[in-house]
């Protein structure tokens, strides 16, 4: 799947493998030991920040779930 | 006016498989609309839940009425946000998006809960709810209802899609729909049916309506 930021499809698909394995072997299991992924997430942030930036998306401060919260069974 | 949608299906693959596949499900057959994907934020929090926000672009088709009235939306590719929270704890993963351009002509939120079946733990059960509204003086009710038919049949394609990604991954067979209910339905007029009326409204409509809705 590609990255919105043109360059950064490499970077996301390195933190995205990493991501899956840590979430399915540790996380899932209840093991908290330790984000491996912590510098490769960085790299891909850098670049797909600046790609958001660049083409003006409006997510910036945007609440997490915000819209969820007038609506009912919330 | 806001449209609400509501529906229940069984996975027939556990919680844990569901919830890995979740974050590998793009691409598959099913999201041709879906053109890129982004996790943007991302945290454990202190009570061991996993927080994410993705990032999703997705193609903006619109019925060919709508294409006429509106030509400037057809420029853009709409932003959705959708943001989700893992629980250990309760087994469940909870999941909110909506579309943070084009907005003053559709707004489609949807809140999605999979979770551990409570009748056989093999399996799980995905909840979706959604509400649809359109802002746009006249048209609003033709819209909503074109929002709606979208949704729907982006919301089996969506189902195909996560089934895809558990085959995949685990080799689950696919799932089986529990019951599709709708609530607040105001009328029974079909897409159709609407998109006549739209048609209508159309021929009327006055000159500066054309202007830029993003």
């Amino acid at each position: 799947m590609n990255s919105v930021g043109e360059g950064c499809t490499e970077l996301k698909r390195e933190y995205d493998q990493c991501f899956n394995r840590w979430f399915a072997e540790k996380f899932l299991k209840g093991d908290r030991s330790g984000d491996p992924c912590i510098e490769m997430f960085k790299n891909y942030q850098q670049c797909v920040q600046k790609a958001i930036k660049d083409k003006d998306i409006p997510i910036e401060g945007v609440e997490f779930m915000g819209p969820n919260k007038e609506k009912p069974g919330s | 006016m806001v449209k609400y949608f509501f529906s229940q299906t069984d996975i027939k693959s556990s919680w844990e498989h569901v919830f890995s596949a979740f974050w590998q499900r793009y691409p598959n057959p099913f999201s041709k609309h879906v053109l890129t994907e982004d996790v943007v934020f991302r945290e454990v929090t202190p009570d061991n839940t996993l927080i994410s926000r993705r990032l999703l672009t997705k193609t903006n088709h619109l019925p060919r009425w709508a294409e006429k009235i509106f030509p400037s939306n057809l420029a853009r590719s709409v932003f959705v946000i959708e943001d989700s929270v893992v629980d250990l704890k309760n087994k469940t993963l909870t999941t909110f998006s909506w579309n943070i351009n084009h907005t003053r002509l559709l707004v489609v939120e949807e809140r999605c809960v999979y979770s551990m079946s409570q009748e056989k733990q093999a399996w799980s059960l995905a909840k979706r709810e959604a509400w649809i509204s359109s802002g746009v003086f006249g048209f609003s009710r033709a819209i909503q209802e074109f929002g709606l038919a979208r949704f729907k049949s982006n919301q089996i394609k969506a189902t195909r899609g996560l089934e895809y990604a558990l085959s995949t991954l685990h080799g689950d067979g696919p799932s089986r729909p529990l019951k599709d209910k709708e609530a607040m339905e105001k009328t029974k007029e079909t897409a159709l049916a609407t998109s006549e009326k739209a048609k209508n409204l159309a021929s009327v409509a006055s000159p500066h309506k054309s202007n830029q809705f993003v």
